[in-house]
C-alpha cells in the first residue's frame, strides 16, 4: 500500500514545497483567500440583517448552514478544486501526459496539485460554525457531536464529487467549460441557501439531482430541531451519506464516459 | 477634423472588439447557463426575503427585486468584475513595448477595444437573460423612449466605467510586474460593493457609504436601477450624470498614471 501512494504523495509534497517557498506570494494568496471567505459571509449577512427569517432560517441558523456548507465545500475545493483546469490541459494537449503514466488518471489529476491558499477559507467556514453553533445553544451530545462531523465529512465527500463529475463532462465541452460553474459554484451558491424557498425543479436539482442541501441545510435543520420541507423526515440530515454515495456514483459514471470519449490531443 | 480622426480609430477598435466576442459561441453558451442557474437561485432567495419584510426590503418589492437578479445577471457577461484584462497580461510579456510604438492613445483605445468585446455579450447572454426573467420571473422592461434610451446610456456607461478602472489595475504593472494582488483585491471587491449578490440599498449605513465612495455601484447597480425603473425621470438622469462624472474622474487618473509610467516601464528582453 505504502509503495502504490508514493508516488501520489511525492508529488503532492512538492506541490506544498513549491506553494510556500515564495513567502511573500504565499502570504498574499492566504489573505485573498480569507478575504473571498469573509465577503461570502457579508453576503448572508447583509441579507439576512435585513429581515427576521428568510425561508424558516433567521441569520445564527443561517451562520450554521454556511458554516457546514462553505467548510465542506472549501475543503474539497482544496483537495480537488484544480480539476477545474482540465479545459486548459485538454486544449493545450498537456493531459496526454497523464494518459502516459502507469497510474490511474483521476488519481494523478487530483494528486497533480493542492491549493494551500484555501486553507484561509476553510477557517472562516469553520469559525463560522463555531460561532453559529454557540449562538444556537447547541448542547454537545454524542449525537449532536456527531451529526457535525458526520456532516463536514460528507458534504465534503459530495462537493469533491461534485468536482469530479464537472471534470468527465469537460471531455465534451472544452470550450464551453463554464457551463459545469451552474452545477458547481452554483452549487456552492445554493448550499448556503434555505432550500424551503425553492421552486420545484431548483429542488430536483440542487436538492436531490447535485445534492448541496445534504452539505448544510438539512444537517442544520435536523441538528436545530427546525421543520424539515418536501416532505422528509426531521432525521433527513442524517441521511448525508446516501446523497454522497449518489454523488460519488455520478462522479464515476461521468469521469469514465468522459474518458472514454476523449481521443488524443492530437500530439 | 482630428476628432473624426480619433472617432474613427475608436470606432474601429470598438468593432474589432465586438467581432472578438462574437467568436466565441460555445464560451457564450457556457456563460448564459452559468448566470441563468445564479439567476433562479438568486430570484427564489430574494423573493423570499422580500415577503419575509412584508412585501418590501431596502427599496424593492417582489417585482423589482425580480428585475434586479434578472438584470444583475444578464449585465455580467458585460461589466468587468473580474478584474483581467489582456493588457495586464501584455504588460508583463512585454508586448506593450508595441501597444506603446502605435500612434494611438493605449488608454482609450485598448478601452474602446475591451468594451466592444464586452458589449457583444449582451446578445448572447443579456437577451435570453432578459427574456428568462420576462417570461419566467414576471419582471417588467421600461417602454418609455426616455428611459430606454438612458438606459442604454447607462449600460455603456457602466460597462466603459468597469474596463477604465480595470485599466488602472492593469497599469499598475508599469511598477510591479505581477499585478495579480491588486487584480484579485479588485475581484473580491467589485461585486460585492457593484451590487451583484444582494443590492447595494440593503447595506447598513456605514457600508452603504463605502459602496458609494467607489465606483463599483454605477458599474452594475446604477444601470440595473435605470433599466428596472426603480429610479426614474429625473433621478434617473442624476444616476447617469455621477456614472459619466466617475469615468471622467477614472479617465484622469488613468492618463497620469500612465504619463508616469511609460517613464518607469522596463521591458525585458529583446
Amino acid at each position: 500500500m505504502g509503495s502504490r501512494t508514493r508516488p501520489y504523495r511525492a508529488l503532492l509534497g512538492a506541490r506544498m514545497r513549491a506553494q510556500s517557498s515564495y513567502r511573500a506570494s504565499f502570504g498574499l494568496d492566504l489573505v485573498s483567500s480569507l478575504l473571498i471567505g469573509l465577503v461570502e459571509l457579508a453576503e448572508v449577512w447583509v441579507l439576512y440583517r435585513a429581515v427576521d427569517e428568510i425561508g424558516g432560517l433567521d441569520l445564527t441558523a443561517a451562520l450554521v448552514v454556511f458554516g457546514l456548507a462553505d467548510t465542506a465545500f472549501s475543503i474539497a475545493d482544496l483537495l480537488v478544486g484544480h480539476v477545474d483546469r482540465l479545459p486548459d490541459y485538454l486544449r493545450a494537449g498537456t493531459f496526454d501526459v497523464f494518459c502516459l503514466r502507469p497510474q490511474p488518471l483521476l488519481a494523478q489529476l487530483i494528486t497533480s496539485d493542492i491549493s494551500l491558499r484555501r486553507l484561509t477559507r476553510v477557517g472562516v467556514g469553520f469559525a463560522v460554525l463555531i460561532v453559529g453553533l454557540i449562538a444556537n445553544d447547541v448542547t454537545l451530545t454524542p449525537s449532536s457531536v456527531l451529526l457535525v462531523l458526520l456532516s463536514l465529512l460528507t458534504g465534503t465527500a459530495i462537493c469533491t464529487g461534485i468536482f469530479v463529475a464537472a471534470a468527465g463532462a469537460q471531455f465534451f465541452l472544452i470550450d464551453a467549460a463554464e457551463m459545469t460553474n451552474s452545477v458547481v459554484y452554483g452549487g456552492r451558491y445554493a448550499a448556503n441557501q434555505p432550500g424551503s424557498v425553492w421552486s420545484r425543479p431548483l429542488i430536483a436539482v440542487f436538492g436531490f439531482g447535485v445534492p448541496m442541501a445534504f452539505t448544510g441545510y438539512l444537517p442544520t435543520l435536523t441538528l436545530l430541531d427546525l421543520p424539515v420541507p418536501w416532505n422528509l423526515p426531521d432525521w433527513a440530515g442524517w441521511l448525508a451519506p446516501l446523497a454522497a454515495i449518489w454523488m460519488w456514483g455520478l462522479a464515476g459514471l461521468s469521469w469514465r464516459t468522459g474518458t472514454r470519449h476523449y481521443q488524443g490531443g492530437g500530439g | 477634423m482630428r476628432t473624426r480622426v480619433w472617432f474613427r480609430i475608436h470606432w474601429r477598435m470598438f468593432v474589432a472588439g465586438w467581432r472578438r466576442g462574437s467568436r466565441y459561441r460555445a464560451a457564450a453558451l457556457g456563460g448564459l447557463v452559468a448566470n441563468a442557474t445564479f439567476g433562479f437561485l438568486k430570484a427564489s432567495i430574494l423573493v423570499a426575503a422580500v415577503r419575509a419584510g412584508g412585501g418590501e426590503i431596502g427599496g424593492y418589492d417582489a417585482a423589482s427585486i425580480t428585475a434586479y437578479t434578472w438584470l444583475s445577471q444578464a449585465l455580467l457577461g458585460s461589466v468587468n468584475l473580474s478584474g483581467r484584462s489582456d493588457l495586464a497580461v501584455r504588460i508583463k510579456d512585454g508586448s506593450i513595448a508595441v501597444d506603446l510604438l502605435r500612434p494611438v492613445d493605449l488608454q482609450t483605445a485598448s478601452t474602446a477595444q475591451e468594451v466592444g468585446r464586452a458589449l457583444f455579450a449582451l446578445l448572447p447572454r443579456g437577451v435570453p437573460l432578459v427574456a428568462l426573467g420576462v417570461l419566467v420571473g414576471g419582471m417588467r422592461l421600461p417602454l418609455e423612449p426616455v428611459t430606454v434610451a438612458l438606459s442604454a446610456v447607462s449600460i455603456v456607461a457602466g460597462t466603459t466605467l468597469s474596463f477604465l478602472t480595470v485599466y488602472l489595475v492593469a497599469v499598475a504593472g508599469f511598477w510591479s510586474v505581477e499585478t495579480r494582488g491588486i487584480q484579485t483585491a479588485y475581484m473580491i471587491l467589485s461585486g460585492f460593493l457593484a451590487g451583484l449578490f444582494v443590492p447595494v440599498t440593503l447595506f447598513p449605513g456605514w457600508l452603504l457609504a463605502v459602496a458609494r465612495a467607489t465606483p463599483f455601484p454605477c458599474m452594475l447597480q446604477t444601470p440595473i436601477d435605470v433599466l428596472s425603473g426603480r429610479v426614474t425621470g429625473f433621478s434617473a438622469g442624476q444616476a447617469v450624470i455621477v456614472q459619466l462624472a466617475w469615468i471622467a474622474g477614472v479617465l484622469l487618473v488613468g492618463r497620469l498614471i500612465t504619463h508616469a509610467g511609460r517613464r518607469r516601464l522596463e521591458v525585458q528582453g529583446g
